[in-house]
């Protein structure tokens, strides 16, 4: 029982993970770009594939592709954000969304014209293939990797945020747009900054998960994002603290779902996503506006 | 004045021509401009949120499905008279709506519409694992279109033409009510509360009750559309509740033209026909539809309607200058 319990703690952390690399981005572009994106699952597919693509070309290098590849996807953030989003953002809400919707439209349909509408069996990761043996059990390698990986990008974040001159900018322009362009900060310029590191956390999330999904699919994107919104809205939306302690909470219940009451596994994330809507729209770790 | 004469004779021209395809066109022509009709619906009754209460919802799919599935276990399980069905299926919807709305009208903005996310995949979630009820990803196959029963006598609706006018009926009747609807104090009201929200708070209205209110209608015409669109193929898709159905009646209101009547209407034929075009040389309608979205938010958000009436206005004060 314990044993199967520790297995089912050690998914749900890897799949919170996941969840995390793509929420992450997410919620940084919502905190300072106050967009919310659709399109974040596409650069977590977008990341996927090129990481992919890279590694075929580049001898089966697993890490080179996982450097080239989201930095080509960065390029697609960069497109996005610097001649479409940025003329949205004085619009309403429902424009911005259909926007970055229309972009995940495009992106899904670009994918299956490249890479064909199929999926695509990936590679395992050099050097972290196979599974040890935790309390009896086999347990893959690279998930525990990936559990080491996620609070590694958190802290990372962090430091970046809060103790770096550049974090202090942008978490500066997230407080107050108007301010910070009056005290010279390049709003404009620092958003498409901001977008492109969104887009390379989704992508990066995308490219680390090829090892862990087994296949590549057109609509891999589709499916992270709603759980990333998930995370996002629980955490509260903008809170990068939040959105990692939501991921967690996500990953280890529709891991405990699945291997419990396996009917109401996605019942249940939606329940708790709509259940904290109610309660706390600003979420659990949100500021009240 | 001469403006509201042409409306009227547009709407007539219309009601001429879908007369006329249902008497003298073969069966796809029939089966497209069902699809159409069914799609207005949906659209229509969804604009009377977005457009005229400027609130946006990604849940609902959940309506239509409710519509859909009501339909179906009813003629499954009950009793196949159509009116029978569509009236378990718009009670599903209401009710549905009724409890959904009750909690996503607390909010407005991203939080409700999330909200509807939330709620609109919880819908699917069940859809797509109570296999027992609601057939999985199978969803409910073999209903069937029995004869409309009248008492003293009945109507068969099994060929599509004889259908087709079943489907008519339910557009023009959809067209009439959303028109009253909008035209009423209470919709007023809802576009009130679109313009300026406190103001109308304190002219002592409740925004919640009337935010709910029309959620509730919008869910019921997105049930009808359910309820009509299941008729027509004979069996449900589980996936018609899920989130990314729900973006389709965004996308047909935002072509249309969002801030008009006959949006929503002409947003469904563009849509449907465009697709039917694009699907006969690529598979990749997707691609087509993302860039013709990117086109309407960057330069034409007043859709297609909007632009023909802002360039009629145009054309009208030209010459009155002249």
């Amino acid at each position: 029982m314990l044993q199967s319990i520790v297995h089912v703690c050690l998914a749900g952390l890897s799949a919170g993970m996941f969840i995390w690399l793509v929420a992450s981005g997410l919620t940084l572009i919502f905190g300072v770009l106050r967009v919310l994106n659709f399109a974040h699952g596409s650069f977590y597919m977008l990341g996927a594939y090129f990481c992919y693509t890279f590694l075929r070309f580049m001898g089966e290098n697993f890490w080179l592709g996982l450097l080239v590849g989201p930095l080509c996807v960065c390029a697609a953030g960069f497109a996005m954000e610097r001649f479409f989003l940025r003329y949205v953002y004085h619009l309403a809400l429902p424009y911005q969304l259909l926007l970055t919707f229309a972009f995940v439209l495009l992106f899904d349909d670009l994918v299956k014209i490249f890479w064909g509408a199929g999926s695509i069996g990936s590679p395992a990761a050099p050097g972290l293939s196979g599974s040890i043996s935790v309390l009896g059990r086999n347990f893959p390698v690279y998930s525990l990797f990936i559990i080491g990986v996620g609070p590694l990008i958190a802290v990372a974040m962090w430091v970046f945020l809060e103790r770096t001159w550049l974090g202090c900018i942008i978490r500066a322009a997230s407080s107050d747009r108007e301010m910070a362009s009056a005290i010279g900060v390049r709003v404009p310029a620092l958003y498409t900054g901001v977008f492109m590191f969104g887009t390379w956390l989704g992508a990066i999330g995308g490219g680390l998960a090829v090892p862990y999904v087994g296949l590549l699919t057109p609509g891999m994107g589709e499916t992270i994002i709603i759980d990333a919104f998930v995370v996002a809205v629980i955490g509260g939306m903008g809170s990068l603290k939040g959105a990692f302690l939501g991921a967690l909470v996500i990953g280890l219940l529709s891991s405990f779902g699945t291997r419990f009451i396996p009917t109401f596994d996605m019942f249940l994330t939606f329940i708790l996503m709509a259940v904290i809507l109610v309660w706390r729209p600003q979420g659990l770790f949100g500021e009240s506006t | 004045m001469v403006h509201r004469y042409l409306t009227y004779g547009l709407y007539g021209a219309m009601a001429a021509v879908l007369i006329g395809i249902g008497l003298f066109s073969g069966r796809f022509m029939l089966y497209m401009t069902m699809k159409v009709m069914i799609l207005a619906i949906f659209a229509m009754g969804y604009n009377l949120l977005l457009g005229r209460t400027g609130l946006l919802s990604f849940g609902h799919a959940a309506f239509y499905a409710a519509g859909a599935y009501g339909l179906g276990l009813v003629s499954l399980h009950l009793s196949s008279h159509p009116l029978l069905g569509i009236f378990a299926g718009l009670a599903a919807a209401f009710v549905m709506a009724l409890v959904i709305g009750f909690f996503c009208v607390r909010h407005t903005e991203i939080y409700f519409a999330m909200l509807t996310l939330a709620f609109g995949m919880m819908v699917f979630s069940l859809i797509w694992n109570l296999r027992s009820i609601t057939g999985g990803d199978d969803g409910l196959v073999g209903i069937m279109r029995a004869p409309l029963d009248l008492g003293f006598f009945s109507i068969p609706l099994r060929k599509a033409n004889h259908y087709y006018f079943f489907v008519l009926f339910f557009f023009l009747l959809s067209i009439f009510l959303i028109h009253r609807i909008r035209q009423s104090s209470f919709g007023l009201i809802l576009a009130g509360i679109h313009e300026n929200d406190r103001r109308i708070e304190f002219a002592g209205i409740s925004l919640r009750n009337y935010r709910l209110a029309a959620f509730v209608i919008s869910g019921v015409f997105a049930g009808l559309a359910g309820t009509l669109g299941t008729l027509l193929e004979s069996n449900t898709a589980p996936f018609s509740a899920h989130w990314s159905y729900s973006a389709q009646p965004v996308l047909v209101s935002l072509i249309g033209g969002i801030h008009t009547f006959a949006g929503p209407m002409v947003g469904g034929l563009i849509f449907i026909v465009l697709r039917e075009i694009i699907e006969r040389f690529t598979h990749n309608w997707m691609l087509w539809f993302g860039i013709i979205l990117l086109v309407i938010i960057m330069g034409f958000r007043g859709g297609v309607v909007g632009a023909l009436s802002g360039f009629a206005k145009q054309k009208k004060t030209a010459s009155t200058e002249i």
